[in-house]
């Protein structure tokens, strides 16, 4: 069936596994997906948010999961930043929200990582933030930015 | 858009067409395309590296030849600091310096003065504005278009301060103008340069609107004068005083020579084009921010490294090593109250913000750029992922892009038309096997006929 122009929604998936102790991949993937937004002509700004997100987001499923998939949405009107891993699962969100609060490994914190400022930032730089988490499964972390309201500039 | 002149051009008669460069370039900005290379002019940053790849020696800097002296009645040579690393030990900085004189420049004035003004400034400026750390060196003016393309964000931490260059320029025209009288135009600036970056720099300025450097001489175009004019000033004696610049200012012509000069606690310096790449990809994702300083050259090694050098960058930074020991001890020539004013005056900072440039865009609208994407995302995944270079482009993403953008066509890709050649070739096949109805069942009867000749 032809797809019809006017309902048709244009998106593109970046996807991107994250081992256990992956430590590259959360820096690699913020790289690679900044480049692929500044070809899309998306602001500074936006794209820093973004690259904030993705940053952390991964390197909190690279410190606490085993592993996990992170995937990146973008489409004219929105960029999703997801995160899926098996893991510990986290047993209270309000908590894991403070500031500096953190249950990351002494190693981790020894490497600069850790600080427990992981989702506080996530939270700062997105739109909204969807967090499903079950203690010893795993955790979904959906974070949200907006492109209308200024986010895309054409110059 | 305005016209981009960029140094870094191809010699057509040697290029042999080979892929060496476009896999070196950190920008992709070449291609190879009917059997020779092509430098898209406003990707390239004059970094050099295809310089020093190319095993056929087709890509060439080109810098100011020595006739454009002729333009100016007072003519002022600029060495780069890493120049006086292109000569052996027995050679003296001031040797050096005479023979600018005595091969016809009026007077010559040392980069490597200028460049302990900039560390001042440099140093006094960071101290003071407090800016955002970490701060970036302005000093490579090809890293500079790097950033300009690659890392915009982090333009607003480049020390705004003008380049040694171009410090040198003004002040050397300045002791001119009080020494002869004469105006402006009749003084010409020459820089003595390692790099095509340098060239770019003063004929398209980014840190200035108006460069004052007049001319950009290849440090390679000059040295066999230089040479020749230092044995022949052998033995006339040594008149002195043109050597100024001190250790800290020499020491710019080699990585760490710069951030030892700006002194600050923390300070880190880099070489390398892809060196510099990771490490700012390390800091837009907000790592070092304890850093103060951050000196960031294109040539490994820093300016002895540069493509436009005679020596090897290893022995050209122990040579310019060697001379800084024997002669680098000294009085700085401009004192705190100099330097002071200097910096207070505000002459040598860089006036407007530098930048960015958005020609990695797909489309200026949003969503036909993420149409774009995806068909560019597509085509990716259908191409073999090998990056051999053979269809001309850098790599498999690159052929994508280079589609997309209609300069390539996904028949370039050797490695998929050999596999549908293939494909081909058996569907060919298949239909000569395939018999016309009015000739079916005779190859059965051929087979009868057969087995009753045999049976004869």
């Amino acid at each position: 069936m032809p797809v019809d122009p006017l309902q048709y929604t244009p998106k593109i998936t970046l996807e991107f596994k994250i081992g256990e102790k992956d430590f590259y991949m959360a820096g690699e993937s913020a790289s690679r997906t900044k480049r692929t937004l500044q070809q899309l002509g998306l602001n500074q700004e936006v794209i820093k948010r973004v690259a904030i997100i993705i940053y952390e987001a991964a390197m909190n499923v690279t410190i606490h999961a085993t592993k996990g998939v992170l995937k990146i949405l973008i489409d004219p009107n929105e960029i999703d930043v997801i995160t899926e891993d098996e893991g510990p699962g986290i047993p209270d969100i309000d908590l894991a929200m403070q500031e500096g609060y953190s249950t990351a490994p002494y190693e981790v914190r020894e490497m600069g990582f850790g600080a427990g400022m992981g989702l506080p930032n996530i939270k700062q730089n997105s739109d909204e933030l969807h967090i499903e988490t079950k203690v010893g499964v795993g955790t979904t972390v959906k974070a949200k930015v907006y492109l209308k309201e200024g986010g895309f500039t054409s110059a | 858009m305005t016209q981009y002149f960029h140094s870094v051009t191809l010699d057509y008669e040697k290029c042999k067409g080979c892929t060496n460069c476009i896999k070196r370039c950190p920008m992709e900005a070449i291609r190879v395309h009917d059997g020779k290379a092509k430098i898209m002019e406003e990707r390239c940053i004059d970094c050099g590296e295809c310089i020093r790849y190319c095993p056929n020696h087709a890509k060439v800097a080109v810098t100011d030849k020595l006739d454009k002296l002729e333009g100016y009645k007072y003519r002022i040579a600029l060495p780069a600091p890493s120049f006086f690393g292109q000569f052996k030990d027995q050679e003296h900085i001031e040797d050096i310096l005479n023979a600018f004189i005595s091969m016809g420049f009026d007077d010559v004035f040392e980069v490597a003065l200028a460049a302990e003004v900039t560390a001042y400034i440099v140093h006094r400026h960071i101290r003071e504005k407090k800016k955002e750390r970490p701060q970036f060196s302005s000093a490579c003016p090809a890293v500079l278009r790097l950033m300009q393309i690659k890392f915009p964000d982090l333009l607003n931490r480049v020390t705004p301060v003008l380049t040694p260059m171009e410090i040198a320029a003004r002040l050397a025209r300045e002791e001119a103008i009080k020494k002869t009288g004469l105006s402006k135009e009749e003084i010409g600036t020459f820089f003595i340069s390692p790099c095509p970056a340098k060239v770019t720099e003063m004929r398209c300025p980014i840190t200035a609107k108006k460069s004052a450097v007049s001319g950009v001489i290849g440090a390679n175009i000059i040295y066999k004068d230089i040479i020749r004019h230092i044995a022949k000033n052998q033995g006339t004696g040594r008149s002195g005083g043109k050597q100024r610049a001190t250790k800290l200012g020499l020491a710019w012509g080699y990585t760490t020579g710069e951030s030892r000069s700006v002194n600050f606690n923390t300070t880190l310096a880099v070489s390398g084009i892809h060196n510099v790449i990771s490490l700012l990809e390390e800091i837009e994702r907000g790592e070092l921010k304890d850093v103060d300083f951050i000196e960031l050259q294109a040539c490994t090694g820093g300016c002895v490294g540069g493509p436009l050098n005679i020596q090897n960058l290893f022995i050209g930074r122990m040579r310019l090593r060697e001379l800084i020991k024997k002669y680098g001890e000294k009085d700085p020539y401009f004192d705190e109250e100099n330097l002071a004013r200097l910096y207070e005056e505000r002459l040598f900072e860089i006036s407007e913000p530098i930048q960015s440039r958005k020609i990695m865009l797909l489309d200026e609208d949003l969503s036909q750029a993420i149409i774009k994407m995806e068909r560019l995302d597509k085509i990716t995944s259908e191409l073999p992922g090998l990056d051999c270079g053979a269809c001309g482009s850098p790599s498999c993403r690159a052929l994508a892009e280079d589609i997309i953008r209609g300069m390539a066509f996904e028949t370039d890709c050797v490695i998929n038309l050999r596999e549908r050649v293939k494909i081909l070739a058996e569907q060919i096949l298949d239909l000569a096997r395939i018999v016309p109805p009015s000739m079916a069942g005779m190859p059965n009867r051929k087979k009868e006929e057969g087995d009753k000749d045999k049976g004869m």
